[in-house]
C-alpha cells in the first residue's frame, strides 16, 4: 500500500521555565492510503503533540525531522499553503465535542465554512452540503439541526458534526484524537461504526489516536505505541494483542479489565509509578523506571527500533540481547 | 427571543419605580425645610410658604409621591426654580449636545480601543503589544481635565484647528470627543486585549484553524464574536455615563450639555431641576442597560435560550 502520511525522526520541544521539554522525541510514524493507524500510550506520551505537529497547530517549536504528505514536506510550507492542506486534505477531530464548536454559530454555519474555505460553491449549494453531511453522519432531522446552535446539541451529537465538518471535503486523511473519550460508552461504540462507515465509502485513512485499546481493537489497522514521546512498539493490530513484545504494551494489555479476570483477581494490574515528566530522562530507555524487565543496560543506553518480526518492531533491550543470544527472555519472562 | 425581551422589559417597571422613588425622596430626605434653604435665610414666611406650595411639601409623603409620577406621566418633571421654565425642556434644551458628544465620543472610543486591543492580542508579548498596552495604561491614567487642557492647548492654541470651547457647531464636539473618546478607549484596549487572549485558546479556534480557516477570519469570526460580552458591556457602561453628562470635559469645553446643567442646578439648590435630571439620566441609563443586555442575546444564543 502506498503510504499517505510519513511522519519521519519528528522531534518537538517545547520551553517552560524548567526548560527544554521534549513532548515528540524522534517519531517516526507512516499512514498508508485507505488504513486506520492507532496510536496509543498514556496521557502525556506525546500522541496528540505529533499529531498537530504534523498539522501545523502544535505550539511547540519543531526541532527535527519532517513530515510528508502524499510526497509533499508540510513543515517547509508557507502558511497559507499549509492552511489549504488543512481541513482539505488532511482534517481533525477532537476529544472535546463539548467546546470544539463555536458556541455563536450555528452547526450549519460552520460546516459551510468548512465547505467554503475549500471549495468554490454558492451559499445555498454549501449549506445542501451541509445537511447532506448532517445526514451523512446520522443525525435525524438534518434540515432543523443545520440551523441549531451547539450547546442544543448532546455530546453524541456534536461529535458527530465534528465528523461531519471533518469529511466535508473529503479528506484523504482523518486525524481522530481521542474522538470518544468524552462520550459515553454507547454513543462511543455509535461514533466508532460511524467512522469506519465513512473510511470505508470514502476510502480515507484515519489516524485514530487514543487511550483506549477497545478503540484501537475495534478500528484498527495497525498500532503504534507511544511512551515518553517516542514509538516503543509498531505492528498489525491482531499482532499487538496477541503477541506483545515491549513491556509497556504488555502492561497496558494487562491493565484492560476483563470478566474472567474478575473473578479471579479483586485487583486490576497496573503499570507502576507514572508517565515520566517530559525531558526529565535524558539517558536510557524512559521506560526503564517502571519496568519490572529492568536491567542495567535499560538505564544507560537507549534500545533501538527494531524489526522483531516481520513487520513488528519493538524498542527494548530484552529483546535485542535475546537477539543477540546474551539473554533468555522466555525464561526471564517466566520466572518472573 | 420575543419572550426574553417581553421580560426584560418586565424588569424594567421596578427598577423605573425604584429611580423615580429615590429622586422623589432626594428632596423629602434633604434636612431642614427644603423650601426655607431654597428661599434663602432672609425670606420672609410669606415668600417661604409660596414655595412650599409650589413644591407640594405640606401634604403627606404618599401624597406628595402619587402627584410626583402623575406629572412624570404627563411630561412635567416641575419648573426650575432659577429660571422658572419647565425642567424637562431645560433638559431636552441640552440633551442634543451631549447626545452628540457621547455619540462621537464612543465612536472614537470603539475605533481605538478595538484596534489596539486586536493588535495587542494577535502578537500578545510584543513590542507591537507592549507599546500599546502602555500607551492605554497612559489613557486610563490621565485626568480627563488635564488632557482636555493639552489637547487645547494642542490643537487650538499652538495648532489652531479646532475651537477651544462652544457647542453650536460640529467642530466644537472635535476635541472634547476625542478627550473622552481616548481616556476611555484604555480601557477598552486592555479589555479586549484578554478577552480575546482569553478566548483565542479555546478549543474551538483551534477547530477552526483545523479546517483550514484563514486566520483572519478565525479572529475577527470566530475569536471577536465570542469576545463580544465584555466589551459591549464596559462600551454599553460608558455611553450610559457619557449620556448622563461629561461634566469636567462639559466644563472644560463650555459646552452646554446635561453635566453643566445638574451642577449648576446644585449650586443653585434647585431642586426640582436636580430631581428632575437624575430622574432622566437614570431612566436613560436604565435604557441604555436593557440594550447591553439585548445585545449579549443577539451575540450569544445560549442568553437567548436560557432564557
Amino acid at each position: 500500500m502506498e503510504s499517505l502520511l510519513e511522519i519521519n525522526n519528528l522531534k518537538t520541544y517545547f520551553y517552560s521555565e524548567n526548560g527544554e521539554v521534549p513532548a515528540v522525541d524522534g517519531v517516526s510514524i507512516t499512514v498508508k492510503k485507505g488504513e486506520t493507524l492507532g496510536i496509543v500510550g498514556e496521557s502525556g506520551s506525546g500522541k496528540s503533540v505529533t499529531a498537530l505537529t504534523a498539522m501545523r497547530l502544535s505550539q511547540g517549536k519543531v526541532m527535527g525531522g519532517s513530515v510528508k504528505f502524499k510526497g509533499i514536506d508540510l513543515l517547509s510550507l508557507s502558511d497559507e499553503e499549509m492552511r489549504k492542506i488543512r481541513g482539505k486534505e488532511i482534517a481533525m477531530i477532537f476529544q472535546e465535542p463539548m467546546t470544539s464548536l463555536n458556541p455563536v454559530f450555528t452547526v450549519g454555519n460552520q460546516i459551510m465554512e468548512a465547505i467554503q474555505t475549500h471549495m468554490d460553491v454558492g451559499k445555498s449549494k454549501a449549506k445542501e452540503r451541509a445537511v447532506e453531511l448532517l445526514a451523512l453522519v446520522g443525525i435525524p432531522r438534518p434540515e432543523q439541526i443545520v440551523n441549531e446552535y451547539p450547546h442544543r446539541l448532546s455530546g453524541g451529537m456534536r461529535q458527530r458534526v465534528m465528523i461531519a465538518m471533518a469529511m466535508a471535503c473529503n479528506p484523504s486523511l482523518l486525524i481522530a484524537d481521542e474522538p470518544t473519550t468524552a462520550l459515553d460508552v454507547t454513543i462511543q461504540a455509535q461514533i466508532l461504526d460511524l467512522m469506519r462507515d465513512l473510511k470505508e465509502k470514502h476510502n480515507t485513512a484515519i489516524m485514530m489516536i487514543t487511550h483506549d485499546l477497545g478503540v484501537v481493537a475495534e478500528t484498527c489497522d495497525r498500532v503504534c505505541v507511544m511512551y515518553g514521546g517516542k514509538v516503543v512498539e509498531e505492528s498489525d493490530v491482531q499482532e499487538i494483542f496477541k503477541n506483545p513484545k515491549h513491556p509497556y504494551t504488555q502492561g497496558l494489555l494487562k491493565s484492560v479489565p476483563t470478566l474472567i479476570d474478575s473473578e479471579q483477581q479483586t485487583r486490576l494490574y497496573s503499570i507502576e509509578g507514572n508517565v515520566p515528566i517530559p525531558g526529565s530522562l535524558r539517558e536510557g530507555c524512559y521506560f526503564a523506571p517502571r519496568c519490572e524487565f529492568a536491567m542495567e543496560i535499560c538505564r544507560t543506553k537507549a534500545p533501538a527500533f527494531k524489526e522483531v518480526e516481520p513487520g513488528h518492531f519493538n524498542r527494548c533491550w530484552l529483546h535485542e540481547l535475546d537477539e543477540r543470544g546474551e539473554l533468555d527472555v522466555k525464561q526471564l519472562v517466566e520466572s518472573n | 427571543m420575543s419572550i426574553y425581551l417581553v421580560k426584560r422589559l418586565l424588569h424594567l417597571i421596578p427598577t423605573l419605580i425604584g429611580v423615580t422613588l429615590f429622586a422623589f425622596l432626594l428632596v423629602a430626605a434633604v434636612p431642614g425645610d427644603p423650601a426655607q434653604i431654597i428661599a434663602g435665610e432672609s425670606a420672609s414666611e410669606e415668600e417661604v410658604q409660596i414655595i412650599r406650595d409650589q413644591l407640594g411639601i405640606d401634604k403627606p409623603l404618599y401624597q406628595q409621591y402619587i402627584s410626583y409620577v402623575t406629572n412624570i406621566f404627563k411630561g412635567d418633571l416641575g419648573t426650575s426654580l432659577r429660571s422658572s421654565k419647565p425642567v424637562l425642556d431645560e433638559i431636552l434644551l441640552r440633551f442634543p449636545t451631549t447626545l452628540i458628544l457621547t455619540v462621537m465620543s464612543l465612536v472614537v472610543m470603539i475605533i481605538v480601543g478595538l484596534i489596539a486591543g486586536i493588535a495587542s492580542a494577535t502578537k500578545p508579548n510584543s513590542i507591537r503589544d507592549n507599546v500599546s498596552m502602555m500607551i492605554s495604561l497612559f489613557g486610563i491614567s490621565m485626568p480627563v481635565f488635564w488632557m482636555g487642557i493639552m489637547f487645547i492647548l494642542l490643537f487650538s492654541y499652538y495648532l489652531p484647528w479646532f475651537p477651544s470651547g462652544g457647542s453650536s457647531e460640529f467642530k466644537h464636539f472635535v476635541l472634547p470627543s476625542l478627550v473622552l473618546g481616548l481616556s476611555a478607549s484604555g480601557i477598552l484596549a486592555r479589555l479586549t486585549r484578554s478577552s480575546i487572549l482569553e478566548i483565542v485558546n479555546q478549543d474551538f479556534v483551534r477547530t477552526a484553524r483545523a479546517k483550514g480557516v484563514k486566520e483572519k477570519y478565525v479572529i475577527y469570526k470566530h475569536t471577536l464574536k465570542n469576545a463580544l460580552i465584555p466589551i459591549i458591556t464596559i462600551v454599553g457602561m460608558e455611553f450610559g455615563v457619557l449620556l448622563g453628562g461629561a461634566v469636567i470635559t462639559e466644563t472644560v469645553f463650555s459646552m452646554n450639555g446635561i453635566g453643566r446643567y445638574v451642577v449648576e442646578s446644585i449650586q443653585f439648590r434647585d431642586f426640582p431641576a436636580i430631581q428632575g435630571s437624575i430622574l432622566f439620566i437614570s431612566t436613560i441609563f436604565v435604557l441604555v442597560i436593557l440594550l447591553v443586555d439585548l445585545s449579549y442575546s443577539i451575540v450569544d444564543p445560549r442568553i437567548r435560550y436560557e432564557n
